[in-house]
Parts: structure tokens; sequence; C-alpha cells
């Protein structure tokens, strides 16, 4: 190494983008709040995005080599996390997601396993020396996956475990994923299928719920259905030009659930209507082709499948999220990055992002 | 440099470009999804929201009180609380059902019925599903607020009758809107309404019912009520004064008692309604929540018939009452001089069958006079032969017989004179001339109720003015008839029905000092009497008196009868016409006494001796 990254070497486009979205959410989250028992929640996700920012920072600063290099064992550490988790940590919401951290925070080591398993797997293929993957190394990478997937699926938490799934995608699919394991990989979903069917008895009740609830929204108004037709309803009555900052009543009168957070998009587009659901996604396209620029113009293929891995990550949270949001998915508790209000998630976003700063500053450095 | 080895090969660009493209799809995906919903299905949406948030309450218009002539309360309403079912949301309906049912202490069956009756009508409009709900009801539904946004509560002014069975029959009772009524209303009303069924309530429902009102609130995800969007505030319903005197009304139920019968008590002069009661009769109050279909159905079956208002409605044979209008007849007819006399043996023989007298004994030389005042049935047997039929009908209709007076309530019954046309016109044939002989002593076919009697006796006693009977104080009279009669009948006839009262006739223990209390008693068979005796009853009879005072140009007339008892008319309905009478002059010295003290010179003074004066007067 010649000479350390400068601030300066930071990608401005890629953060001033993830700024506007994050002041959106949070003037969202105060419009959504600010009447009720939970009003100030805006303060507390500014400083949740400021100690983001820092950890952005922070991990930008570490060369993504060295992080790397690091790759076994992280990958050991949060594989032996997640079964601690799954050993001691306390029920919160139903599920063992959280682990008490200096008794002041909680840490939700799933988020930390998003990023681990962007290093992991950008590890590994970045060794594979050929524009073709090999089965063996498909099944490697295959196997490195569901490691993690089952841990997180048995907490249960479908919604993280299914996260992960892409940037295993992603990666293959950039490393040369021949036809022909294409074809194995759907044949083998294609009989998963049937087998998970009649496996859904083993879900939890309410995993089984919201999958109901999906393919039947309209059954049971006031159950889970009632959420995705709330949301719908807000996003819906929201209209061409929106209600009005504050002024949606499915938003200010709390008929749409988690409205604040997972649902932060219905709100918006209740009361920013289509105009500010375009400004939204618009702008997480842009965030999306600014890291598939980043990528491009990574340095080695280390670099790129570390940017792939993030891009892979926030573009299926938004996906997911904006389908849902329309009752085009079911209910998965997956947030909006940057804009549903959550300290981890939050957090993650902006550590996800130092990782793609750190690619970016080190693109022409030698 | 590091312990793994980076391969030096790029990845082709073209995968990564593909990302760049997908990611253009989905979002232009993503936007159609957005656009379906915001744009094209926005109204639909739309409209969703505002059924979430907005929530129709409706205000109920409390009815108008009604008052007696003094202004005192007769009818009024109490705040209740009505609990609502919304009925918006089918689905959340079905599923909230059998916890409400639980909660509410309400059956399955009766509850889907009470939303089947609604299903017409348009879903915003909730359906009252528990009147008058109890402390624990309320409870029920406040902490129920956020599982159960479905129930929600109502105030409502609920009717109370005060004085419970006093004046019912004539006041009637409210109930539920009929389903026929709902249909003829144009909106109007909505199910579960109350509107008046019988008597006043219902002859006086536009006046009473007010104009409902209704308020539209903001309510949030948990049914809590946010903030009042518009408030269309009820009209209440007017109040109307009565011309029922509640101290005379007091007496005409404590004499009346537990007897089957009815009183009318008029002011002569004007067809004001003094007193009215009827008996046996039921409590309105029953009626102002929601009977019970059983209780309802028992009412209807009682054979008593408590919901019949006996004043307008029983059509009675009114006996020797009838002898006033048979005398008013042969007179005004100028077919038989007044100076006709009958020997009465106690019984007569006409068209070869027995007329007996009531006095088996007979009562000798009869005139005119002593006829009325002892009602010798032979004399009026002879009357009614030598006048024929048609003769008697042309004056029993003249005052009021066999028509309705036009009295301001519902289904007043016409009661039945007959006549040759009218055996013509029903049964085909002609009429049997001794018919007319039973007719004569107020028997055979003819009917009346107690109003119309009232109504006669006072046109007789008045020169032939037949007032418009009448409830609502200061109504527009425009029923009102005159029927002239000679001042020669109306002194003679007077002077009989003086003497039934004042000089030993069939009323002579109702004589009061003072007061010139005339009238004439009626004991109506209601079988003959070997029937009687065969059924081991011989009480079958209709005791009847109807009295006025002074003897011209009453003020105040009383038809009083008792049903079904073992006295005769004088005894058995002759008190409670003398009491309510005498009720009626003990309020008019008391007033006078008051004026006098309040106009006169000096409040301890002699003020008291022009009042002594005027009610001399007013004896003459």
């Amino acid at each position: 190494m010649k000479e350390g990254p400068r601030i300066q070497d930071l990608d401005w486009t890629l953060l001033a983008i993830a700024g506007v979205i994050c002041a959106i959410g949070v003037l969202e989250i105060y419009s959504a709040t600010h009447t009720s028992a939970m009003a100030g929640m805006q303060t507390r996700q500014l400083i949740w995005i400021g100690i983001g920012l820092a950890g952005m920072f922070l991990v930008s600063r570490i060369d993504y080599h060295a992080l790397l290099d690091q790759a076994p064992g992280l990958y050991l550490f949060g594989v032996a996390m997640l079964l601690i988790v799954l050993l001691v940590g306390h029920a919160r919401s139903g599920a063992k997601r959280w682990l008490p951290l200096g008794g002041l925070m909680n840490l939700q080591v799933s988020e930390l396993m998003k990023l681990i398993i962007i290093i992991v797997l950008a590890r590994y293929l970045s060794e594979v020396r050929t524009d073709r993957l090999t089965f063996k190394d498909l099944v490697k990478v295959a196997a490195l996956t569901v490691v993690p997937v089952a841990l997180i699926l048995v907490q249960p938490d479908l919604g993280t475990a299914m996260v992960l799934i892409p940037v295993a995608l992603t990666g293959a699919f950039l490393a040369g994923i021949q036809w022909k394991h294409w074809l194995v990989g759907a044949v083998l979903v294609g009989l998963m299928v049937p087998i998970g069917w009649n496996m859904r008895h083993h879900l939890k009740p309410y995993q089984q719920q919201r999958i109901k609830t999906f393919l039947h929204p309209e059954e049971n108004p006031r159950g889970a259905g009632y959420q995705i037709l709330q949301s719908q309803i807000a996003v819906g009555s929201g209209g061409f030009w929106g209600k009005g900052f504050g002024k949606g009543s499915q938003n200010q009168l709390g008929f749409v659930p988690v409205r604040y957070s997972d649902f932060i998009l219905a709100a918006l587009a209740e009361e920013q209507g289509f105009i500010g659901v375009c400004v939204v996604l618009l702008l997480y396209l842009g965030l999306v082709l600014r890291l598939v620029d980043n990528a491009q113009k990574a340095k080695d293929r280390a670099g790129m499948y570390v940017v792939m891995g993030v891009t892979a990550i926030l573009g299926f949270h938004v996906l997911v999220n904006a389908s849902m949001v329309i009752g085009y998915m079911p209910v998965t508790g997956i947030p909006l990055p940057l804009m549903s209000y959550g300290g981890s998630a939050t957090a993650f976003v902006f550590l996800a992002l130092g990782l793609v700063m750190n690619v970016h500053m080190r693109r022409y450095v030698n | 440099m590091a312990p793994w080895n980076i391969s030096e090969e790029k990845i082709p660009q073209t995968r990564l470009a593909l990302f760049s493209y997908v990611s253009v799809i989905i979002s232009v995906a993503l936007l159609v999804g957005f656009w379906k919903l915001q744009v094209v299905q926005s109204g639909h949406f739309a409209d969703l929201a505002e059924r979430n948030r907005v929530r129709s309450i409706p205000i109920i218009a409390p009815r108008g009180p009604m008052l007696d002539r003094e202004g005192r309360v007769l009818v009024d309403n109490y705040p209740s609380f009505s609990i609502l079912l919304l009925r918006d949301d089918e689905k959340l309906l079905e599923r909230s059902l059998p916890l409400i049912e639980q909660g509410l202490d309400i059956s399955d069956d009766d509850l889907r019925d009470q939303l089947d009756a609604a299903k017409d009508e348009p879903k915003f409009q909730p359906v009252v599903i528990k009147p008058a709900a109890s402390e624990a009801d309320i409870a029920f539904v406040e902490s129920h607020r956020a599982d159960l946004p479905v129930l929600e509560l109502m105030m409502v002014e609920r009717r109370r009758y005060p004085y419970g069975e006093m004046l019912a029959s004539a006041i009637g009772y409210v109930g539920e809107v009929s389903p026929q009524q709902l249909d003829q209303s144009a909106g109007r009303y909505r199910p579960g309404d109350l509107v008046g069924k019988a008597g006043l309530e219902k002859e006086y429902n536009d006046t009473l019912e007010g104009t409902d009102g209704m308020r539209r609130v903001v309510v949030n995800s948990v049914g809590k009520t946010v903030r009042t969007l518009d408030n269309v505030e009820a009209i209440p319903g007017k109040p109307i004064q009565l011309t029922i005197d509640y101290d005379l009304q007091t007496i005409a139920e404590a004499d009346l008692g537990d007897r089957e019968g009815a009183v009318v008590a008029m002011d002569a002069r004007t067809g004001e309604i003094l007193a009215m009661a009827s008996r046996p009769t039921f409590n309105p109050n029953d009626f102002a929540i929601r009977i019970p279909a059983d209780e309802w159905k028992k009412l209807n079956s009682d054979p008593d018939a408590p919901l019949l208002d006996r004043a307008i409605q029983a059509q009675l044979a009114p006996g020797s009452v009838f002898k006033v209008v048979m005398a008013t007849a042969m007179l005004e007819s100028k077919a038989i001089p007044a100076s006709f006399t009958v020997f009465c043996p106690g019984h007569a023989e006409f068209y070869g069958r027995t007329f007996h007298c009531w006095q088996p004994n007979g009562h000798g030389e009869v005139d005119f006079h002593r006829a009325i005042v002892d009602s010798c049935d032979v004399y009026f047997y002879n009357v009614g032969k030598l006048l024929g039929i048609d003769q008697i009908d042309y004056y029993a209709t003249g005052l009021g017989l066999g028509r309705r007076t036009g009295v301001d309530l519902p289904a007043e019954e016409s009661g039945l004179m007959p006549s040759e046309e009218w055996v013509q016109r029903v049964f085909h044939h002609k009429w049997y001339a001794g018919e007319t002989i039973s007719v004569a002593i107020g028997q055979g076919a003819v009917t009346a109720t107690p109003i119309q009697m009232a109504r006669a006796i006072a046109a007789v006693a008045s020169g032939g003015l037949l007032v418009q009977p009448h409830l609502l104080k200061g109504m527009n009279l425009s029923k009102t008839e005159h029927f002239p009669l000679s001042d020669a009948t109306v002194e003679k006839v007077t002077q009989g029905m003086y003497g039934v009262v004042n000089e030993g006739g069939t009323g002579a223990s109702l004589k009061l000092a003072n007061i010139e209390l005339c009238g004439k008693s009626g004991t109506a068979q209601l079988m003959s009497v070997e029937t009687g005796s065969r059924l081991g009853k011989n009480n079958k009879n209709d005791g009847w008196f109807v009295g006025y005072a002074p003897r011209r140009n009453p003020e105040i007339v009383v038809a009083a009868v008792v049903q079904d008892t073992a006295e005769h008319g004088g005894t058995a309905a002759g008190p409670v016409v003398r009491d309510i009478v005498k009720g009626y002059y003990d309020k008019k010295t008391a007033r006078s006494q008051q004026q006098a003290s309040m106009q006169g010179p000096s409040p301890l003074g002699t003020g008291s001796r022009p009042l002594v004066a005027t009610v001399g007067a007013k004896q003459q």
C-alpha cells in the first residue's frame, strides 16, 4: 500500500442518494408517529443514521482485502453467534433474533450475518480462476449459504433467511454459473415446492398465517390479511398527488400497520401519492445503478463481489418490501432500507455502504 | 500480498450490466403496480379509506312531551343508551357475532333476525341491537372498542309514561316502525325507529316526532373517536297540550278501579275531553323499549282486550240511556203529544210477544216526566211502536249515534243505529216491527260508544249542539254540528233527567248539593234472563250512567259504563259520573276563590263574599 485513501475519495454521489432517501424516511417517520404515543421516533432514527455513518467511515478505512482475509474467522464467528442466539437469545416478538449486548443495545445477529455472508462469498468466489463456475464450486457456495440460512430460518426469521439467498445467486451468476447447473437448481427447487408445501405444517403458525393471508387477503380483514388490505387502501387512496404531508387518514389514524417501519412506503404512498412513490423508487433505482457502476469499476474481483453482494441484498429488500406494500408479496418483515425505522437495520445498510466505499476508494490504488 | 489469490481476470462486464437492466425492469414493474392502485383503482380505495375512518351515528330526536290542560307533564322522555351494530364490513361483522351474542346476552336467532330485517337498508346505516342498554352492556361495549369496532353506543331519549296505566288507552304507545311503514316512509324511517303505534302517540306522531340528526365522526384503527366531522343536530319533536285535566283523570281512574268499562268526561260546550279512561288497560312503558314477542301476543289475544280503548271503541247497547233519545224524538217529531201517558203493569204485549219492564210490579200510570225519571220500559215500548224505526233513526242519527264523533284518536268505532234501509242492505229482508220495541229501550241492534252517548246527551241538554270531542287543546273544530231542538223539548227532557237524580229517580243516590247534576242511567242486558240463569250467571249487565251539569246548556258531561256487572247503571256507573262532576265544580270553586283573593281589594278582607254569589249564580 503506497498511499491511504482520502476522505474525498468517498463515493459522494452514492452517499447523496442514500442521504436523500434517509431524509425522506425521517420525514415520513415523523409524519407517521408525531401524533401518537411514539412521537419523537424520528430523532432516534437520526441518531441511528449518525451511528451508521460513523460505522460506514470506519469500515471504509479498513482495506477490504484485510476484511476478506478474516473471512473464515468471521464466518465461524457469525455461525457461532447464530447458535448462541438460538440457545440463549431471549425471545422478542416471538422470535429469538436478538442478543443482549452490553446491556443497552441489542444487536440483531442476523443483520451482522448479512455482512459476513457478503464477505465470505466474495472471498470464496474471487478465488475462482475462470469465468465458469464448476459444479464443485457451486456446491461449496450453496453449502456456505445454507448453514446460516438454516440457522436464521429456525429462529424463525423467514425474511432475513431469504435475504441471504440473493447474495449467493448473484455471486454464482457473476462467477459464471453454467446453464445445466441452472437447470439442476431449477429442478431441485421445483421438487422442493411440493415437499415444502407438505412440510408447511412444520412452519410456525404465524408463518402459515402469513402465507394463507397472502393467498387470500380478504378472508380475514382484522387478522393478518388486514395488514395487506390496509396497506393497499393507504396506497390506493393516496391517488396520483397524495393527500399531503401528515394528512393520510390511513397513516394518521393507525390503520396502516407498523407504518413507521415495514409499511413506511404505504404511509408515504398515501401522503405523497404516485408522484412520491416515483421519486422514492427512482432514488432506489439510482442507488442500485450507482452500486453496479461501483462494481464495474472495482479494482479486482473481490471488490466487485463485495459491491454486488451489497447490491443484491439492498435490491432484494426494496423489491420485496415494495411488493408487499402493494400486496404482490406476503408480509415477511423485510424493511425498506434507509427509510424504515430501525436501529440495526439502518446500521447494517450503512456498514454495507461502508464496504462499497471501501472498494470505491481503492479502485485506483495498486 | 494476501494469503489467498484473487483471480486477476475481470468478470465479463455484460454480466454486471445485466443487473442494471434487471433493476430498471423491476422498478418499472413496481411502478406499474403502484399505478394500478393509485391511479386505476384510487377511487375504490379512497372509498375504503373513507369508510375506515368515518362512522355515522344517528342522533335520535326526542319525541315531544304531552301535557295536560294545566301544563302538567303526562308523557315525557328519559335518556338511555342504545347499542348499535355497524354493518359496513360484513366479514368482520360475521366474525364478531358470537362474542357480541355472549357479551350482550342476545340469542343468535334474535340478532340474525334483526340483521335480516335491515338487509335492504344502506350498509352505512347501523342497526339497533339493544335498546335501553344496561350499565353492564355499556361497559361491555366500552371495553371491547378495539376488538369489536362494529359496536357503537347511541344516546336516545326514550319515552316515559310517569303515570303508567293512567290515560294509557288514549295516549297509546310507541313501537318499532313496521316493515310496511318503512316501505311507505320513503327513507324517513330506519329499521328500529320508534313511532306512535296507537292512541295520541299515533294520531299526533308527525307533531311529536322530531327530525333525527346525524353525527359523523373520525375513528382511528381501534375504533376510538378522534374528532367529530360534522354534527347535524336533531330537531326535537313538539310538545302537545291535551284537554285532559289530570285531577279529573285521577278521579276517573280511581273510580273505575279494576272494573271493566270506560269513562269519558267532556266539556259540553267545546268538546274538550277532560278525562278518558278504559279498563282493563295496559302500561305503555312496557312498549317503550322493545316489547318481547310473547308479551305482545298475550296483550293482543287477551280475551279482556286490554288494548281496546273502550271509551271510543266499545260498541255497546246503550240501554235506558237511549230513552233520552226516544223522548227527544217523541217531542220533536210531534207524532205523540207531550201529555201521552201509559199504564205500566210491568209488561206489555207487542206483535204477539211479551216485553217486560225492568220493574216487574209495574210503574202504574206513567207520564212523560215519570217515564224518564223512573225509566219505565213499557212507556217507551209504546213510544217506539208509535214512532217507528225510521223516525227513531232520524233523531238518533241527528244526535250523533251510528257515526263517528270525529274525536282525534285513531280507530274510533261508529256504533250502530239500525234502520229499515240498514236491514235491507245488510240482511236483505224487511224490518221486523218487533225489533223497534227492543230498540226503543236501547237494546236490540242499536249500539253506541261511551263518547257517542256523552255527546248525544250533552247535545239534547244544550239544544242540539253536537260538539267535536277532542284531546288536543286549541284544535280546529271543523266537525261541530247543530241539530236544532225546540226549547220546549229541551226543557221537558232535561227536567226528566234532572228528576232522575234529584226527584228520587234511578240516580237518586247521586244527588249533589249545590250542583244541578242531571243524567240518565242505563242497564243493558247482555243476554236474556233465561240464558243467564241457564249459564248460572245473572250479572251480565252493562251499567251506564251519562250525567251532566247544569241542567240547561251544560258545562260538563260524563258518560261512564261498567261492563259485566250485577249492579244497575245508576249504582255501578253513577258514582263515577258524580265524583267527576263534583271534582270539576270543586276545582272551579277553588279557582274562583283564588282569583277573588288575588283580585280583591284586601286579601284578608271580605273578598270572599262575591265568590259565594258567583257560585250561587252558577247553580241556578
